[in-house]
């Protein structure tokens, strides 16, 4: 299992001194062939429209997933919040996007041409991922006070907040819910026909495992894992604590609110009910059945959990027997989750022949 | 090695897809069978199920010179929103459905109504309240009637029978259903009585356990009567702590009242008030009164007007389908011809009352207003028609 692989020159920590072209261009080159695999099947038909949905839902749980891990795995704090920062985005990019570039009953006619939609619509789910990274400064700023249990309970509270703020706001529908963002999705269709969602989704996704992966390896980065180790030893060792929260909560929020933007436009209705704390537990699912700290794991996990709730379809109620079962199997006989604190390449050392992991 | 086990294990679940038989009509159920309310997909499911058995034990389906046996596909939405999306491109697509009946709950009908609407499939929700499920959507279509219609209905009835000038609402202010409800009730009622005839207007959270607060300040304000449009659950909970708090005077209640748990969680206390709903079960006459004493029969309880809701839906769909005077097998062209054939079906004659739909494909039929008497059964009362 551990042994190195012997063609690449290796450090003591066992990736490769510099990267090779191979390991450099794998990456792009494999997002690039994703995308135009997904093109192909979103032009030609070759996979149902459902099959499609189910891959734009595998996506938004990956993004789900890996950025919960940032907080829940590589930062050792107790998120269970995730769902009202999804919630944020939602709402935020979706009204954004109703307002710019479609016709509505409440806002009237778009702001902007409905074409720009094509340009618009990566922004306005950007958008929503910053409005919810503020939203992440509600957990933040008590978290340099709190650890552990507190925290958890407090980012419950966070998650009560921004469901109970959008169920009392009726501008944006209330309990009722508020739609329209097919109306966008369907602009940018008009104006090139391309399958639009597929793309954004698998390129969200992939811009998701990015960031986070230059974050948590970055020397600044470093700090994250630092205070999940010691926060005192971490403090004494000049990394500026707060500020490390800060910047993890945020970046955390922050994704879970483009992946709620990508959630509302590929449903086309958002509701609060839809992001309580079910969401977040989901989420939570998803990060320590892929284990803590290995983004590939939640990628791993997020896949894994999305097709194994469509395939147990069949089994109607028994699915939630089945499914809360093979939780508790996993952590019987795999506390840590399938990965565990390890990458892929730890697994299978092979890979790091095409790809630098750390 | 015990990698490859587990994927090897999983690719096998995911592939595993069932056969079909040729010369049957495919409907798919969107229905709720797991998460919040599970008691009103097994009542789809029930109901759905007779029917489809009666049909099938008859020989089939005849429509133009052939003759099909039913399929009914049941697909559990979880009562969640994204679910009941994919829930409704499976049925389209993997299962090929003719047409959908469900979802239930507005929460999920308004997305899936988009994805049929979308996909040129016909829809049917059986439950759905909420205008968006059916607003410029020529697919889609409801069996209930709306919120703007009931709210008078309850102001109407509760004029006349308690001669009421007053009039307290204590509503679930996450519920969509209920919170519109309450506030098209609140409106109609002092356009009637006047401006602060409703003298107590509370909310409260859909998990709330302890209404007391708000019970107080209503009894305060001392009104008439007291309208809840909540769930059946919440509705238990509420009458009973009102009476403790010394509250004697009538309820008046909405269709989710109609659950056949709400006799089991709220026993005494909710003997002698009213609601409006969909049907009365006792006191029926005719096919209502046959449909109630089979379901009774077959499942051991009353069935509740999501029941009642479903039969006539599906119903609705079995007509039209006769209505086109044959299928051709083209998938596209079938499903639109029972689009067609559901939208001009002049007056269908449910078990839930004389229906057909207007333009938007809301039905026009009447409300029943009914009463719990002192064996827990739902009377009825007085019907009311737009």
């Amino acid at each position: 299992m551990s042994s190195q692989p012997t063609s690449v020159a290796v450090r003591p920590d066992g990736t490769a001194a510099r990267p090779t072209a191979f390991q450099r261009w794998s990456v792009p080159a494999l997002t690039l062939a994703g995308l135009a695999v997904l093109l192909w099947v979103g032009q030609s038909g070759a996979l149902t429209k459902y099959t499609q949905t189910v891959i734009m839902f595998m996506a938004v749980n990956v993004i789900v997933s890996a950025s919960l891990n940032l907080v829940n795995g590589y930062m050792g704090e107790f998120s269970c919040g995730h769902g009202g920062f999804m919630a944020v985005g939602a709402y935020v990019s979706s009204v954004l996007g109703v307002l710019l570039f479609a016709k509505d009953r409440v806002f009237g006619p778009p702001l902007l041409p409905p074409e720009w939609a094509l340009v618009g619509f990566p922004l306005i789910v950007l958008v929503g991922g910053l409005a919810a990274a503020l939203a992440g400064l509600l957990v933040a700023i008590p978290s340099f006070r709190t650890r552990g249990d507190y925290l958890a309970i407090i980012t419950i509270a966070a998650n009560y907040i921004v469901i109970s703020a959008v169920e009392n706001l009726d501008v944006i529908g209330g309990s009722r819910g508020f739609m329209g963002m097919k109306r966008v999705v369907k602009a940018m269709g008009r104006a090139w026909d391309l399958p639009w969602m597929l793309l954004w989704s698998f390129g969200f996704a992939v811009f998701t495992l990015w960031i986070l992966r230059r974050f948590v390896y970055s020397t600044y980065g470093k700090g994250v894992m630092a205070i999940c180790q010691d926060e005192v030893a971490a403090e004494i060792m000049s990394v500026n604590t707060n500020r490390m929260k800060v910047a993890a909560f945020m970046l955390s929020s922050g994704l879970a609110g483009v992946a709620g933007g990508l959630f509302a436009h590929i449903v086309g209705y958002v509701n609060p009910g839809s992001f309580g704390i079910l969401k977040s537990t989901e989420a939570l699912v998803m990060v320590y059945l892929g284990g803590m700290g290995s983004l590939s794991g939640s990628v791993l996990s997020a896949v894994l959990f999305t097709l194994l709730l469509e395939a147990l379809r069949p089994l109607q109620i028994i699915k939630w027997i089945v499914v809360p079962l093979l939780l508790i199997l996993l952590m019987q006989f795999r506390p840590e989750g399938i990965l565990g604190n390890r990458e892929l390449a730890d697994v299978f050392p092979g890979l790091r022949r095409f790809f630098r992991f750390k | 090695m015990r990698r490859s086990w587990i994927l090897a294990a999983t690719l096998g679940l995911a592939l595993a897809a069932p056969a079909w038989a040729a010369d049957t009509i495919k409907i798919g159920f969107n229905i709720p069978l797991t998460g919040d309310i599970p008691k009103v997909g097994e009542s789809s499911k029930y109901a759905a199920e007779m029917l489809r058995e009666d049909v099938n034990s008859k020989g089939g389906l005849k429509v133009g010179d052939k003759t099909y046996k039913l399929e009914f596909i049941y697909e559990d939405n979880e009562s969640k929103a994204e679910s009941a999306v994919t829930t409704a491109l499976k049925l389209i697509e993997q299962d090929e459905v003719l047409a959908i009946v469900g979802p239930n709950s507005s929460k999920q009908a308004v997305p899936a109504g988009q994805v049929c609407d979308d996909n040129e499939t016909p829809m049917i929700s059986p439950w759905s309240t909420n205008p968006d499920t059916t607003k410029d959507r020529p697919w889609v279509f409801r069996a209930a009637f709306l919120d703007p219609f009931q709210g008078p209905v309850a102001v109407d009835f509760a004029t006349k029978t308690f001669q009421a000038k007053t009039a307290a609402v204590i509503y679930d202010l996450s519920n969509d259903y209920s919170k519109g409800l309450a506030e098209i009730f609140k409106a109609d009622f002092e356009k009637k009585h006047g401006a602060g005839s409703v003298v107590a207007f509370e909310s409260h959270g859909t998990k709330d356990q302890d209404f007391s607060a708000q019970l107080t300040k209503i009894i305060a304000a001392k009104p008439d009567f007291i309208f809840v449009p909540d769930n059946y659950n919440q509705v238990a909970l509420i009458v009973k702590q009102a009476h403790n708090l010394g509250w004697t005077g009538p309820f008046m209640g909405s269709d989710a009242w109609g659950s056949a748990e709400l006799m089991e969680l709220c026993g005494d206390d909710c003997k002698g008030h009213y609601f409006s709903t969909h049907y009365a079960a006792a006191g029926a006459t005719g096919a209502t009164k046959e449909f109630i004493e089979r379901y009774k029969a077959k499942y051991g309880y009353t069935p509740d007007d999501v029941a009642a809701l479903t039969w006539d839906a599906t119903r609705i769909v079995l007509q039209a389908i006769q209505d086109t005077g044959g299928l051709t097998g083209d998938l596209d062209k079938d499903r639109k011809a029972i689009r067609d054939a559901m939208a001009s079906i002049k007056e269908f004659d449910g078990i839930t009352g004389k229906m057909r739909f207007d333009e938007q494909g809301d039905p026009i039929k009447c409300a029943v207003v009914v009463k719990i008497n002192d064996q827990g059964e739902f009377v009825f009362t007085e019907s009311v028609c737009p």
